[in-house]
């Protein structure tokens, strides 16, 4: 195994990007990338594409070879592979990406993420995202996405004293890390009133708790560590790059306020870079809903269990805490185009550890993390990243 | 879900048909043809649950997909049966009847449907005991 390092960056705006259609979008950011890098397309030698469910999305599978024939990348016959594990989607195709580098199989290396999701109504796209879930044993009763978390959320607060006001300030806080990023899908900061008064979704949570719809692309440039500086002055070093799987449905996890790959992916990722929670100087984490980001940044070993509300309520994980949490406005504010959230996560860690997030930029920023959760924790993607 | 995928579950999903492990002497609902603690060793045999059991977190559900809009807002929960496993259901009482802690027993439903004029599903939900 060899270390790899990331060279280059490329995201497009998250949005309702209705003038855009799924192939336009991977390739602004594929070409965003490569030119952020200074490669050209021939030195590609493979390619990772996230993707959820383009196939409810679009209606087009197979999109490991469209994306690499639409780059232009199909000259040199490159293999390209779709990688799917629901919301996850995006880390687990950097981390195959990192595997293909580290394990001397290829040395340029693209991992990219992608969502279409508003070709489809919001009905269609609701359900599409419930087959995150399990769809005999949950959907088939009635379980929406929300609902699950909200189960968790009421279980979080019944055992911790997680109050409503401090999910609310997850989505207060994220809207305005939101309102400073140029990508974001929403950049209006809001307040715990307008959250606690959004319509119910799936109570306790409200539709202000929710990550919204979106279509997004972005992607990563991996070459081998010892051959960066041929490419950059500003390599990002990947230090570890974990998963770890637990059971489909929510009614079988060990614990409910407690996601188990989150605390074993993390465990596996701080002993491989040698490293301790207190090292990390700033995460992007999957704030799918407000609760989240609360078990999250606990899971995750940046507070004990039960302390990730009043931190959140005390401004610990704004930028300018302790910790900043999600400085992209993590998938409430930036969007969370399902299969583009774990690319755009590292993209967003890149930025900061280049020292190029300008308004979002945590001072001094050395080492950053990224936490990418499918459905409601039956796959979690952890990556560590430095200087 | 199409309707062949729906029926083959049936029993189960009617009768509350699960499995047990013979080997180790854990219950399954939803029903595991492999013990994830024995795995090839596992014995496993169908096993018919009492229905009784304790509600461990729930939501009410406003917003749904088709299928179950009609029914909004409806009480979903994720409930641990008497002989030990858990899994999720709708509680056929008001929102504000609910709590944690609170005792349930299984009844047979409409769970959902398929369009005004489409399939009409069946299967168990929970009530207050
Ligand atoms: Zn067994």
């Amino acid at each position: 195994m060899r270390d790899v390092a990331i060279i280059g960056i490329g995201c497009t705006k998250f949005g309702e990007m209705w003038h855009k259609s799924f192939r336009d979008l991977f390739i602004e950011a594929g070409i965003l990338a490569l030119e952020d890098a200074g490669i050209s397309g021939a030195q590609v030698e493979a390619l990772y594409g996230g993707n959820m469910s383009s196939g409810i999305f679009v209606e087009q599978e197979h999109v490991g070879a469209i994306i690499a024939d639409y780059s232009g990348l199909v000259s040199n016959n490159i293999p390209s592979t779709r990688v799917e594990a629901a919301c996850a989607s995006g880390g687990l195709a950097l981390r195959s990406g990192v595997i293909a580098v580290a394990s001397q199989y290829h040395d340029v290396v693209i991992s990219a993420g992608i969502e279409k999701m508003t070709d489809v109504g919001a009905e269609k796209a609701i359900d599409a995202l419930a087959s995150a879930a399990d769809r005999e044993w949950e959907a088939a009763v009635g379980a929406t996405f929300p609902s699950l978390y909200a189960m968790m959320a009421r279980a979080h607060m019944h055992e911790f004293g997680t109050t409503r006001q401090q999910l609310a300030q997850v989505a207060v806080k994220n809207h305005s890390h939101g309102a400073l990023n140029p990508r974001a899908q929403f950049r209006n900061r809001i307040t715990i009133d307008m959250v606690t008064s959004s319509p119910l979704v799936a109570d306790p949570l409200r539709l202000y708790d929710c990550s919204p719809i979106t279509d997004g692309a972005a992607a990563v440039v991996l070459v081998p560590a010892e051959r960066a500086r041929e490419f950059t002055d500003t390599p990002i070093y990947v230090k570890a790059a974990t998963q770890a799987s637990d059971t489909i449905s929510l009614h079988d996890r060990r614990s409910l306020t407690t996601i188990d790959a989150t605390v074993v992916a993390a465990h596996r990722a701080f002993k491989t870079a040698g490293l301790q929670p207190r090292d990390i100087d700033v995460a992007e984490v999957h704030d799918c809903f407000t609760i989240a980001e609360i078990m999250a940044i606990e899971d995750l070993g940046f507070f004990n269990k039960g302390a990730g509300g009043p931190a959140t309520l005390d401004g610990e994980t704004a930028i300018g805490g302790k910790i900043p949490i999600n400085t992209s406005g993590g998938l409430k504010a930036c969007g969370h185009p399902v299969g583009a959230t774990g690319i755009k996560q590292a993209v967003e860690i890149v930025e900061q550890l280049r020292g190029e997030a300008n308004k979002r930029q945590v001072d001094g920023a050395e080492i950053g993390l990224t936490h990418n959760v499918g459905g409601t924790g039956g796959t979690v993607v952890v990556h560590i990243l430095s200087r | 879900m199409t309707v062949a995928r729906f029926w083959r579950k049936i029993p189960n999903r009617y009768n509350l048909i699960g499995t047990k492990c013979e080997n180790c002497n854990t219950y399954y609902f939803p029903p595991r043809l492999v013990c994830p603690p024995c795995r090839r060793n596992g014995i496993i045999h169908e096993h018919q649950f009492e229905g009784t059991g304790t509600v461990i977190t729930f939501s009410t559900v406003y917003s749904a997909p088709e299928g179950f809009a009609e029914m909004t807002p409806y009480v979903l929960a994720i409930v641990q049966l008497d002989e030990g496993p858990r899994l999720t259901a709708q509680i056929v009482c008001d929102p504000s009847e609910i709590n944690i802690g609170m005792r349930v027993r299984s009844v047979f439903r409409k769970l959902g449907e398929e369009g005004p004029d489409g399939v009409i599903y069946y299967g168990t939900k929970f009530a207050p005991m």
